[in-house]
């Protein structure tokens, strides 16, 4: 012990190498739009200092974090601010129910898969007018949300139905964790990743069982739960990972960021021993193309102006380089790269109604910027900021998979990469 | 009252030493209806009051070794309890047995602690393990006792503003530059007002000498000789609390072997060394001293070896020789109260030194009943059962998690109890946070400013706590500096006294100057001297006033 005296300061999340540089509160999309909100700094490890001494010293608008982890970016000290913040709120909510419609906006798995089967009805009912004042006033999802149009057909379905059976045919294998979004609402980018993936030679897998990833269910209180479904799915993953020898990819930043981060940091559910093994399917992609082991061959006649917004979680894995120079491989593609910044949805809260003005206060940069970019529409790597960036500015935006499918000459690729047609 | 008549008036006592004893003393003094007058040479608690442990002692520690002092102890703390609640942090401590440590002492501790009227509730190490998760794993043994966390800050201010409330005069930043003796009776005090440079007489009936360990040298100005012993005890404050409890070593007391939660922080200490008198002024903290204190340290609490220290002070226990045995080999820690006319044969003048902060209130009270004696006063002490201003029966409590203060309000509570009502809140100039770490914000500068005998930074700090946080008054003293320019209507003053203000910050990081502390210290000195160029403004306003 004594030879180790004070060679390294530990402490939770590293709160105490703050030095109160500030850095953070400048990058702070909600401490930019509110005075109500303390900053990352005061919230995280300012605050922790009095937490500890009594916890009742935990700030409610600790609440209007958007758990972007901007403020994690920004450190030049390592600490882990929206994770000391996230920590706060989970003691704080210890023993509180959550609300109706807190658990309704969490369990986007539940709500998806009960939508699912009466997709038409629920999304005429969900987008008419009465619905969405009653949502507004009894439940306190804002009025002027629409969620997502749910899918007729899921997309683990489509996969059973259509694509399982010639995966093993392959040379190589990925598996994929699709996502509530994917499975749910856009089967249409699960499908597109098969379809790019399965180009250049890779088959791609379910896990044995994934279950919704919990990002909602940790922003909204839901801790048990998001325990739950992280244990079930840091066992699919491993055994992928671990006895297939199958990296697990992904086409949602946010899943991605939780599984591989926010499993151990916040839900105490270790995923360290896999964590390399998962990982955004263009980050994947882009290394294989690097290695100069698949190639792409894109058409000739694909023209586009598009603009790419890198989502924060996606920022705070530093992954977003992976998707920009992967979409610049697209000849026709003129891609206007969007200085970084939060959109305001994060995920669930901008759906609450009092969240609503602060959210798109706080997006209000992005969107002059996406319309001073003069594009057709536009492209990240989250679900959450497509829909809030639709709501917006009314132009499109798509993940990098889909686009990277659409532009793609499949035939010619599959030649190159010596495939069969 | 403005200063000059505060002079002109004549007192019935005039008590010399704004630590908690010369608070106390005025309080107790002033609620019996005296004219007080209390002087201070510097800023109330500058000496031995601010730095300590902030324990608030059960009496434990002393119980083995000395009975009369444990039970002195434990009567105080209680009261303390009562009288003082929003100084008061109720923690309960442990006294731990280590495997380096014999076990049968426990007993004898536990049987001493018994005859002090301690409640010593020996615990499961397993127990002691869950109730303080921080403590030593490696225990073979643990009693409970009644410790707490006190903040001696508080403390004095509180008692000072009672002594005030009841009519009392208190000057900081005043030295006694010699005693007014007039045919073998002290008959005031001469003044030297370090503020503005001035000297002066003040005159009263009798002269209390409450200075702690600077004691000596006043008794000497009246020709009067007491022998105090010095003992020098250095601290370190970490960044923030790894325990709940106060933890002790259940041994004979030695080195570092108390680690107290105070406030956002917690303090490990102490060292003990005798010292030549001529250096009491001397805080520094030497490199030695750090190292005992880490290496007993994490012997309490492991965990101190990996969290990082953010300062390091030091004080000096005023030990007096007891009369009969000059020699300094019988110290006593108990309390001394000398009536000079009947030791030395010089009337009006009363000594009241020994003791500890936790008795001061009953310090007071003998120094008081002294002065009463004198002066024939026969009212009876109160102070035991008054609550001190802030801690009334329906104070608010920084605990009470079914209100929704704010960050800087719920500070401001733990701080000033009740008085917190007295801060402006109602727009958001005054909510807005001058200190972040520690929640200060422009309304309770503006109410210490005003109400609390603020004449710098360093004043400011003792009664709020700007500046003591983790970042060391990087982010605030800026901040504070620029509120108090603009009281004072003196903007040359405040950027004099920030650099004053650094420069002592500094002090305290310097023996600790490493790791994440000395990350901080090159930022501080990046801001202030390489953007702002402090130092040279400094300097050239300094070259300037020379002209």
């Amino acid at each position: 012990m004594a030879e180790r005296m004070q060679l390294c300061n530990i402490s939770d999340n590293n709160f105490e190498q703050c030095t109160k540089c500030s850095i953070c509160t400048t990058v702070c999309p909600v401490a930019a739009v509110t005075t109500d909100y303390p900053g990352p700094k005061q919230a995280g490890p300012d605050g922790e200092r009095y937490r500890l001494k009594d916890h009742a010293y935990y700030d409610k608008a600790l609440k209007l974090c958007l758990n972007c982890k901007r403020c994690e970016v920004a450190c030049p000290s390592g600490v882990n601010i929206a994770d000391i913040i996230q920590h706060a709120r989970m003691k704080a909510g210890e023993g509180q129910r959550a609300s109706l419609r807190d658990t309704m906006l969490a369990n986007t798995d539940l709500l998806g898969m009960v939508a699912n089967l009466v997709a038409p009805v629920a999304n005429a009912t969900l987008g008419l007018a009465p619905t969405k004042l009653v949502m507004d006033s009894v439940m306190a999802i804002d009025k002027h949300r629409t969620f997502p149009a749910y899918s007729r057909t899921k997309f683990t379905t489509w996969f059973k139905r259509h694509a399982a059976k010639e995966q093993d045919a392959y040379p190589n294998h990925v598996s994929y964790f699709h996502g509530c979004y994917v499975n749910y609402n856009f089967p249409k980018l699960g499908q597109d990743l098969v379809k790019l993936m399965n180009a250049v030679g890779y088959g791609v897998h379910l896990l044995d069982k994934e279950q919704c990833c919990g990002v909602a269910l940790i922003a909204n209180g839901l801790y048990k739960q998001a325990k739950r479904q992280a244990r079930t799915n840091a066992d699919s993953i491993r055994k992928s990972v671990k006895d297939d020898h199958l990296t697990v990819l992904t086409t949602s930043s946010s899943c991605t960021f939780n599984l591989r981060d926010e499993y151990p940091s916040l839900l105490g559910v270790d995923t360290s021993d896999v964590r390399d093994g998962i990982m955004i399917a263009t980050r994947f992609i882009y290394n294989l193309v690097d290695e100069e082991k698949i190639k792409l061959i894109f058409k000739q006649d694909f023209k586009k102006r598009m603009a790419y917004h890198t989502a924060c979680h996606m920022q705070r894995m530093g992954w977003q380089l992976y998707s920009i120079e992967l979409l610049r491989r697209i000849p026709g593609l003129d891609l206007q790269v969007l200085e970084q910044e939060c959109c305001g949805i994060s995920g669930t809260y901008g759906f609450k109604k009092e969240n609503y003005e602060r959210s798109q206060a706080i997006g209000s940069i992005l969107f002059k910027h996406i319309e001073d970019a003069k594009v057709e529409a536009v492209i990240t790597d989250c679900e959450t900021c497509k829909w809030q960036i639709e709501m917006s500015t009314g132009l499109p935006v798509e993940n990098p998979i889909s686009v990277l499918a659409d532009a793609l000459d499949v035939e010619a690729t599959r030649r190159a990469n010596g495939l069969q047609i | 009252m403005v200063t000059n008549e505060i002079y002109k008036k004549e007192y019935d006592v005039i008590i010399i030493g704004g630590g908690a004893t010369g608070a106390g003393t005025a309080r107790d003094c002033a609620l019996r209806g005296l004219s007080v007058l209390l002087v201070e040479r510097d800023d109330y608690s500058t000496g031995a009051t601010g730095r300590n442990h902030g324990l608030m002692h059960s009496g434990a520690r002393y119980a083995v070794t000395d009975g009369e002092s444990a039970a002195e102890c434990i009567k105080e703390n209680m009261i303390l309890r009562r009288i003082a609640r929003h100084c008061v942090e109720e923690t309960d401590g442990l006294f731990i047995t280590l495997p380096e440590d014999d076990l049968a002492y426990q007993q004898t501790f536990v049987e001493a602690c018994g005859r002090a009227g301690i409640r010593a509730e020996v615990i499961a190490p397993d127990e002691a393990r869950a109730i303080e998760p921080s403590v030593n794993p490696d225990l073979i043994g643990a009693v409970r006792i009644p410790d707490a966390a006190i903040d001696p800050f508080r403390l004095t201010v509180a008692n000072l503003l009672d002594a005030r409330i009841n009519g009392a005069e208190t000057l900081n930043h005043h030295e006694v530059e010699g005693l007014i003796v007039n045919q073998g009776r002290a008959e005031g005090v001469k003044l030297h007002n370090k503020l503005n440079g001035e000297h002066v007489e003040v005159r009263g009936k009798v002269v209390v000498n409450a200075a702690g360990i600077w004691g000596q040298r006043i008794a000497k100005m009246a020709g009067v000789n007491i022998s105090m012993f010095p003992a020098r005890g250095a601290l370190l404050i970490f960044g923030h609390r790894v325990n709940r409890m106060v933890i002790n070593r259940c041994r004979k007391p030695a080195n570092a072997d108390i680690l107290v939660p105070d406030d956002t922080v917690c303090v490990i200490g102490t060292t003990s060394d005798r010292i030549p008198i001529e250096t009491v002024d001397d805080m520094r903290v030497t490199r030695e001293e750090v190292d005992v204190l880490l290496k007993e340290g994490i012997k309490l609490a492991p965990s101190l070896a990996t969290t990082r220290v953010i300062r390091a002070y030091a004080g000096v226990r005023p030990l007096v020789a007891s009369d009969d045995d000059p020699s300094g080999r019988s110290i006593s820690r108990g309390i001394v109260c000398l009536d000079h006319a009947k030791r030395d044969g010089l009337e009006g003048f009363i000594t009241i030194t020994g003791g500890k902060m936790m008795t001061y209130r009953l310090m007071g009270e003998i120094a008081t009943n002294a002065v009463c004696a004198k002066l024939g006063n026969s009212k009876p002490c109160i102070t035991a059962t008054l609550p001190l201003p802030g801690s009334e029966d329906d104070a608010p409590s920084q605990s009470d998690a079914t209100k929704r203060y704010s960050f800087g309000e719920r500070a401001a509570i733990g701080r000033h109890g009740s008085l917190a009502a007295r801060i402006e809140k109602d727009n958001d100039i005054d909510n807005a946070l001058v200190c972040e770490c520690e929640g200060v914000t422009v309304g309770e500068i503006k109410y210490a400013v005003h109400q609390l005998h603020v004449q710098n930074l360093v004043n400011l700090r003792r009664r709020t706590r700007v500046g003591m946080g983790t970042c060391q008054g990087k982010l605030c003293s800026c901040r504070a500096a620029s509120l108090l320019g603009e009281f004072n209507h003196d903007v040359k003053r405040a950027q004099k006294d920030l650099a004053t203000f650094l420069d002592e910050r500094w002090k305290g990081m310097r023996p600790v100057a490493w790791g994440d502390t000395l990350r901080e210290a090159q930022l501080t000195a990046a801001i202030y001297e390489g953007l702002c160029g402090l130092d040279q403004a400094v300097s050239t306003q300094r070259k300037e006033d020379e002209q």
